[in-house]
C-alpha cells in the first residue's frame, strides 16, 4: 500500500516522471506532451501557463486522472495512476481531485444543491450527510438562498461560485481550476480569483491552468509549457521578470 | 432510491420524448392485452353456445350383421347398470318423409323417432300435453310429441295441437305434447323449434327398417365424456369384435377441437401483437441512445466527478426500465379499457385475462431493461475527456 506510506509532508503530493503523450494525427506523431517532470506539494498554489495547442490541456487531463500518459508515472498521493483502471481513475478523481471548469460544467437539470452533492453521492455518502456538508459548501461561497435554483437561474460568477463549492464538496487533496476566469467579465473574475487564493491561504493544493500570464502571476508558482515541454518553473515573482 | 429519482427526474424533464418512447410500450401493451382478451372472451361465448349444442351428448353408430347386432333393450340395460356415468339414451331413427294436415304440408319439419328420455337430453320442457311413454314405445304406438313452431303453424297455439290428428308418411299420429318454445329469434320452418317425435318403435316399423342402428347416450359430467367414449368402444367392440361396424362420437370432442383451434389463434395474434412490443422496444433503444449522445456530457461530468461505469449504467438502465414500466402500465389501463369497451361493441363479454397483462407487462419491462442496456453500456463507456468536450 503506497498510498498508506504517503507522507504529505515531506513528498510531493503530484509528482510527474518523463510524461509523454503522443497522438497520432495520420502519419505523423503529435507529441502534446514531451517528457514533462513536474513535483507539487501539499499546500501550493501553482499556475500552468501555457498558449493553446501547447499541451497543457493534455497535462491538466493527466494530472486531472482523466487521461493516462503514453508512458511516463503520475504518481498523485504516492499511487501511480498510469496503469490504472478506469474505475480505478474514477475513484481517484472522486476522493483526490476537486475540478472548477471554464465553463462551470453544472448539470442543468440538477438544482444547485444536488450539483454540489454529486461527488458526494459517486463516494457513497448518505442523503442527509450529503445535503448537509453541501449545504456547508454553498455558505462558503454564500449561496445558500439559491440551493433550490436550477443553474440558468444564476449569473456567470455564481455559477462559477457553485462549482467552486461541488468542487470542495468531495474533500479533495488538489483542486484544479480551467481557466476558472475564462467565461467571466473581469470584475467577477477578480472576484472568483479572490476565492481562489482564499481556498489556498486555507491549506488547499491548487493547480491552475491558464492561457493569461497575468492571470498566472496570481499564483505562487508558476510552470510555463510550450511545445510540450516546460520551459519555465518558478516563483510568480521571477516570472514576472521574465 | 437515489437512482430512482434521478430516473424520474429525467423523465419530467424530457416529457415530450419520454411520452414518444411511451407511446410504443403503451400501444405494444395495450394490443397485446386487447387481442388476447377478446380473443378468449370469443372463446367462452363460442364454448357456451356449443353446451347448448349439449357437450353431454355421445352418438353411437353401429352396423348391424346377421351375427353380431346390438339389441336396444341390451343397451338400455348396460347404460343403467353405470348409471354413475351415463344419464340417459335413446334410439333415434331418422324418417325421412313429410308432416301433413289435412292437405297442409310441412316440408320442412325434421321427423324423427326416439326414446321418452329424448325430452331428458335435450333438456327441454314441455309446453302441453304429455311426453312419450315407455308403453308408446313397447306398442309402437302412432303418437307424436311436436316443436312450439309445428304445433302453433298448423294449429294455432300448443293446448289446440294436443289431441289433434295429423299423417305422416300418411300414417295417422296423434299429438299427445307440444314442446316449449326453444329459440327466441328465429321462430321459422326448418328452425330449432319445427320437428315431430314419434316413438323410435313406430318409426322403425313404418321405414321398415328393422333393427335401430343410431343412439344417443348423455353423461353426466361433460368433464367425463371421454372416460364415457372409451367405455362405450369397450363395450361395442365387445359385441361387434370390429371396429369398423361401430363408430362412437362425443359432442364435446367438437368443443376440444374448437378449443385448441382458438387457442392456436389467440398464441397467433398474441404473437403479432407481441411483434409490436419488440418494435417498441427497438423505439426505447433508438430513444435511449439519443439520450446518450444527447447527454454525453453530462455524462462526461458525471465521470469526472468520480462516477464509476457501473453508476452511469444503472442510470441509464434505471431510466429505461422505469419509462417502460411507466408505458406498461399506461398499457395495461389503456388495454383494459378498450378490451372492454369493444366487447361490448360486437356484444361479447370480455375481461382483460391476467396472464396478457402479466405477460404484457413484464414484456416491457423486460425490454426496457434488455434494449436499455446497450445504451446504458455505450454511455458508461465513453471517455470523460472526450465527453466533456462534445457540445
Amino acid at each position: 500500500m503506497e498510498a498508506a506510506k504517503f507522507d504529505a509532508c515531506t513528498e510531493p503530493l503530484i509528482s510527474l516522471r518523463g510524461i509523454y503523450k503522443i497522438y497520432k494525427m495520420g502519419d505523423e506523431e503529435v507529441h502534446a506532451n514531451d517528457g514533462i517532470d513536474l513535483d507539487i506539494y501539499k499546500g501550493e498554489f501553482v499556475a500552468i501557463v501555457g498558449k493553446s495547442g501547447s499541451g497543457k490541456s493534455t497535462l491538466m487531463n493527466i494530472i486531472g486522472a482523466l487521461d493516462v500518459p503514453t508512458s511516463g508515472n503520475y504518481f498523485l498521493g504516492g499511487q501511480d495512476t498510469s496503469s490504472m483502471s478506469d474505475n480505478e481513475l474514477a475513484e481517484v478523481r472522486n476522493h483526490m481531485l476537486g475540478f472548477i471548469f471554464q465553463q462551470y460544467n453544472l448539470l442543468p437539470k440538477l438544482s444547485i444543491l444536488e450539483n454540489v452533492e454529486l461527488p458526494l453521492l459517486y463516494q457513497g455518502v448518505k442523503a442527509v450527510e450529503r445535503r448537509e456538508k453541501a449545504m456547508r459548501e454553498l455558505e462558503k461561497v454564500g449561496l445558500t438562498d439559491k440551493a433550490k435554483n436550477k443553474p440558468h437561474q444564476l449569473s456567470g460568477g455564481q455559477q462559477q461560485r457553485v462549482s467552486i463549492a461541488r468542487a470542495l464538496a468531495g474533500s479533495p487533496s488538489i483542486i484544479l481550476a480551467d481557466e476558472p476566469t475564462g467565461a467571466l467579465d473581469s470584475k467577477t473574475s477578480k472576484e472568483v480569483l479572490s476565492y481562489i487564493k482564499q481556498l489556498n491561504s486555507e491549506g488547499n493544493t491548487i493547480v491552475m491552468i491558464t492561457h493569461d500570464p497575468t492571470l498566472a502571476m496570481q499564483a505562487r508558482r508558476v510552470v510555463q509549457i510550450m511545445d510540450g515541454k516546460i520551459t519555465f518553473d518558478g516563483s510568480s515573482e521571477e516570472y514576472g521578470k521574465l | 432510491m437515489e437512482s430512482f429519482k434521478m430516473a424520474l427526474r429525467s423523465i419530467a424533464g424530457n416529457k415530450m420524448r419520454s411520452f414518444l418512447t411511451m407511446l410504443g410500450i403503451i400501444i405494444g401493451v395495450a394490443s397485446v392485452i386487447m387481442l388476447v382478451s377478446i380473443v378468449h372472451g370469443y372463446m367462452n361465448s363460442m364454448i357456451a353456445s356449443f353446451s347448448d349444442m349439449g357437450v353431454d351428448q355421445i352418438n353411437v353408430y353401429v352396423t348391424n350383421t346377421a351375427s353380431r347386432s346390438l339389441d336396444t333393450d341390451e343397451f338400455y340395460d348396460y347404460i343403467g347398470e353405470h348409471s354413475d356415468l351415463y344419464a340417459y339414451m335413446t334410439p333415434t331413427a331418422d324418417m325421412p318423409g313429410n308432416l301433413k294436415n289435412g292437405s297442409e304440408s310441412m316440408s320442412y319439419t325434421s321427423i324423427g323417432g326416439y326414446s321418452e328420455d329424448y325430452l331428458n337430453i335435450k333438456g327441454y320442457k314441455l309446453q302441453a300435453g304429455r311426453n312419450l311413454s315407455y308403453s308408446d314405445m313397447v306398442n309402437a304406438n302412432k303418437v307424436t310429441v311436436m316443436g312450439y313452431y309445428t304445433a302453433w303453424y298448423m294449429f294455432g297455439s300448443a293446448d289446440a295441437a294436443v289431441g289433434q290428428k295429423v299423417k305422416i308418411n300418411g300414417n295417422v299420429f296423434e299429438i299427445i305434447g307440444v314442446v316449449e318454445k326453444q329459440d327466441p329469434t328465429y321462430f321459422e320452418a326448418g328452425g330449432m323449434d319445427d320437428f315431430a317425435w314419434i316413438p323410435y318403435s313406430t318409426a322403425a316399423k313404418i321405414s321398415k327398417s328393422g333393427r335401430v342402428s343410431n343412439f344417443i347416450v348423455s353423461v353426466r359430467d361433460p368433464q367425463r365424456s371421454e372416460e364415457a367414449t372409451a367405455d362405450l368402444e369397450n363395450y361395442l367392440d365387445s359385441i361387434f369384435m370390429s371396429s369398423d361396424l361401430y363408430s362412437v362420437y362425443a359432442n364435446s370432442s367438437m368443443l376440444k377441437e374448437m378449443n385448441s383451434m382458438i387457442s392456436r389463434l389467440s398464441l397467433m395474434l398474441g404473437g403479432i401483437a407481441g411483434i409490436s412490443l419488440l418494435v417498441a422496444g427497438v423505439g426505447v433503444m433508438n430513444i435511449m441512445l439519443v439520450s446518450v449522445t444527447e447527454r454525453t456530457r453530462e455524462i462526461g461530468i458525471r465521470k469526472a466527478l468520480g462516477a464509476k461505469r457501473m453508476a452511469i449504467m444503472i442510470q441509464f438502465v434505471i431510466e429505461a426500465a422505469v419509462t417502460s414500466t411507466i408505458g406498461g402500465i399506461i398499457g395495461i389501463i389503456v388495454g383494459s379499457a378498450f378490451t372492454s369497451v369493444i366487447g361490448t361493441a360486437i356484444g361479447i363479454k370480455c375481461t382483460p385475462t391476467i396472464s396478457a397483462v402479466l405477460i404484457s407487462f413484464s414484456v416491457s419491462v423486460g425490454i426496457g431493461l434488455i434494449f436499455g442496456y446497450m445504451p446504458a453500456r455505450r454511455a458508461a463507456k465513453l471517455n470523460p475527456i472526450d465527453a466533456l468536450r462534445s457540445e
